[in-house]
């Protein structure tokens, strides 16, 4: 057991943080959020340059030979001047479904350029009624003689809007299969939105999509397990994103307090502000330590202790990330409710995070139904 | 970064498992199971077991008679006495005036009293709070002032845990009432069959004997019983402060509850189905499982943690403040869980520290013993070891510098 980071580790850490202090100031995320894409595509090219697309990935996975430490680590410094390039849907979610899910030449042919920053690709498996449910797939994708027919719909798909490949699930009669779909395809409507931390997301319409068999992504009726794993990687990360949100948001308000007067004194003489940012600072930290068993969690052989692992994290992290952020804004005062200044947008993201892949609820739900097999 | 235990610390751990069960006696087992404060006896008669292997005080160093174990090793060894239900050891003499002797005490004092504390020997208390010193704990007013070879000590403390049981005392008093309220204070060692040393009872909401008031008449104790310099007593008590705070929130504790109260919540019914299967009830434990997880890692963090790591004071600050709060809701939660069961008095049949001797014993399932009374007596881990409040305030100040 070692919680310290290797070299390499600290050195990357320390490249995201500068990068992010210096090119990722509010104001730029603001001008990038009114932009066509949502994003910038020079940054993306940048975070190609600098090894980041593959930071998380085996080489034998067209990557530099890292995982989810890693990519916790940049999600975490991400998080903290709230990113909105699609990293998680793209270089996390999908490169994970598609490194459990496809054979060698499909992990050549999409890895290597996702590696590269020359193809956008997004996982889309969520729906309306999935609900963190990720069996519960509606989606149909019907054989024809020479593949498969797709209809459904998919919905709140992360990077969908900008995506260049979809990686899109299908209930088919040997379960859930995954299918690899260009954005251009015919039949395939994409309609984009932005979610409340900014970031661009879609819905896709699937109406008689005509495949071939060679887009089917990993056996017929295969997918489910690989998607979940995928899934589990997401969450995490954005359990990441969260830290270092709360934490950005924390010491921001502790500047805060520092300096702003009312009654002749600085806010920070008052105890009963003093107790409240303790409190903050308590459950940052043990935020901090349950990503670290979260990150365990993902390489635990068993799926449904893994997934029991994520659950957990998930529950803690997002909702202290949802309350610590939320008290930020409570003392900011009235600064901290506006679109111009940065606090309320941590909150926004944590609003986002605790949502994202199932409610609190479903997640502590499905980690009191392993516990308690666990106890049986 | 690497999250997996160690083989050899994973081989360390089954070794350790496998004494405890094969050293621990039955009855002993089965009334730390129950959850009271444990006898005089129980602790003496495990302390001296532990003792003839060298494991009664692990995290001493090794030339007092500890260990040179990691402190992983040591914390994994505090989980397996935890989930064997060992009684907890004499805390004051191991965890708080042990230290101070052999880091700061003589010779003769160390030799005196530290293999006496191994062995169970001598029994200690801790004589810091008094009636109108709390928190604020330099404004205390027990006074020594020497006479030829003696300090004659005059005053009162109060809520001195065991001081009932207890041989000795290590005691804050007031050397120089003129310098500043942190700078007259000395480290006295007391002999409590002294004449002139009173202890009288409280008992506490769980209807038990565990603190006390002392009273101090004209008590003659000997010079050499000083620990240090005189008016030096302020540092020592600090040092000893900061081990307590560090004593890894208590989670091998709440651990064991845990799984106490995952047992009952599968054997008591609500509606016809077990507990454990209520919706309502299974998320609350889940809650409860899911932030102890946190803790538990936090714990492991520290340990891992270097004296020097910048990070230490922040990740360390959460244990105090959330390990007791824990173990405070994790009794409630049984209480509810056992039902009306929870709210009846469990008197401590076996132990000696019951207010009321001849209390009747309800006719409840075993498992339910201890449980409200546990439940009632936590409500002062949130205050002893230095109030919450009190921990929110150095955190606002040390770590966040507000």
């Amino acid at each position: 057991m070692d919680f310290s980071l290797t070299e390499e580790q600290a050195a990357l850490k320390e490249s995201a943080r500068r990068l992010c202090e210096r090119d990722y100031g509010f104001e730029r995320r603001r001008h990038l959020l009114r932009g066509a894409e949502g994003f910038s595509r020079d940054l993306w090219k940048t975070f190609a340059d600098l090894g980041w697309l593959g930071a998380g990935l085996a080489e034998d996975d067209f990557g530099y030979g890292g995982g989810p430490v890693e990519t916790a680590l940049l999600q975490e410094e991400f998080g903290r001047v709230l990113l909105v390039e699609p990293y998680l849907s793209c270089a996390i979610i999908a490169a994970r479904a598609i490194v459990a899910l496809a054979d060698p030449a499909r992990k050549e042919a999409l890895l290597a350029p996702l590696v590269e920053g020359k193809k956008l690709i997004a996982l889309a498996h969520n729906e309306a009624a999935l609900r963190g449910d990720d069996a519960a797939v509606k989606t149909q994708a019907a054989r024809t003689a020479e593949g498969w027919r797709l209809n459904g719909r998919k919905a709140f798909v992360l990077g969908g809007s900008s995506a260049d490949v979809l990686l899109v699930s299908a209930r088919t009669p040997g379960g859930v299969t995954l299918f690899e779909v260009p954005a251009g395809a015919a039949g395939l409507e994409v309609i984009g939105y932005h979610a409340v931390d900014g970031r661009r997301v879609a819905d896709l319409v699937l109406t008689e999509v005509v495949l071939g068999d060679s887009a089917r992504i990993g056996a017929e009726g295969g997918a489910l397990a690989g998607i979940e794993l995928a899934v589990d990687h997401g969450v995490i990360a954005l359990m990441a994103e969260c830290v270092g949100a709360m934490d950005a948001a924390l010491w921001l308000t502790r500047g805060y307090l520092s300096t702003r007067k009312q009654f002749g004194v600085t806010l920070n003489t008052f105890q009963a502000l003093q107790h409240r940012m303790a409190d903050m600072l308590v459950e940052t930290e043990l935020a901090r330590s349950m990503l670290l068993r979260g990150i365990a969690a993902l390489s635990d052989p068993d799926p449904e202790a893994r997934r029991a692992g994520v659950s957990a994290a998930k529950v803690q992290i997002a909702e202290a990330a949802v309350k610590v952020t939320g008290e930020a804004i409570q003392m900011h005062g009235g600064i901290g409710v506006t679109e111009e200044y940065v606090v309320g947008h941590f909150y926004k993201r944590a609003v986002l995070a605790r949502g994202l892949f199932g409610s609190i609820d479903l997640h502590l739900e499905r980690f009191a139904a392993w516990s308690r097999k666990a106890v049986a | 970064m690497n999250f997996d235990l160690d083989p050899a610390d994973a081989a360390f751990q089954a070794e350790m498992r496998a004494f405890i069960r094969q050293a621990l006696p039955a009855d002993i087992a089965r009334r730390g199971r129950q959850g009271f404060h444990a006898t005089h006896d129980d602790v003496q008669t495990w302390m001296r077991i532990l003792n003839a292997r060298g494991l009664a005080a692990v995290h001493w160093p090794e030339q007092y008679g500890g260990t040179d174990w990691s402190p992983l090793r040591r914390h994994l060894f505090q989980v397996e006495l935890r989930a064997a239900g060992a009684p907890v050891p004499d805390q004051a003499a191991l965890e708080l005036v042990g230290p101070v002797l052999y880091t700061f005490g003589d010779e003769v004092q160390k030799a005196r009293y530290l293999p006496a504390i191994l062995n169970a020997d001598t029994f200690w208390c801790q004589g810091f709070s008094e009636p109108n010193a709390g928190s604020d704990l330099a404004s205390l007013k027990t006074s020594a002032v020497r006479d030829g070879d003696h300090y004659v000590v005059n005053g009162q403390k109060t809520w001195t845990s065991e001081a009932h049981k207890a041989d000795m005392m290590f005691a804050l008093v007031r050397t120089d009432a003129e310098a500043r309220p942190q700078a007259g204070i000395s480290f006295l060692l007391i002999d409590m069959k002294s004449p002139g040393v009173t202890v009288r009872p409280i008992y506490t909401i769980n209807e038990g004997l565990s603190v006390n008031e002392v009273f101090f008449d004209n008590v003659r104790v000997p010079v050499e019983n000083l620990v240090g310099d005189e008016n030096r007593g302020w540092g020592y008590a600090k040092f000893l402060l900061t081990n307590e705070r560090t004593m890894s929130a208590e989670t091998p504790h709440t651990a064991f509850d845990l799984a106490m109260v995952k047992q009952i919540a599968a054997v008591e019914l609500r509606g016809g189905r077990p507990l454990i299967e209520d919706p309502l009830f299974s998320a609350r434990l889940a809650r409860f499982e899911i932030e102890l997880r946190a803790l538990e890692t936090a714990v492991l963090r520290v340990l891992h943690m270097g004296e020097g790591d910048p990070a230490l004071n922040a990740t360390a600050s959460v244990l105090k403040l959330r390990g007791s709060e824990l173990r405070q809701r994790i009794a409630d939660l049984a209480v509810e869980a056992l039902g009306d069961h929870g709210l009846a008095v469990f008197p401590d049949v076996e132990g000696q520290d019951n207010m009321d001797v001849l209390a009747p014993v309800p006719p409840a399932p075993d498992y339910a013993a201890g449980w409200l009374s546990r439940a009632m007596f936590r409500r002062a881990t949130t205050i002893y070891g230095g109030a919450n409040e009190i921990q929110r305030t150095i955190i606002a100040k040390s770590v966040l510098g507000l």
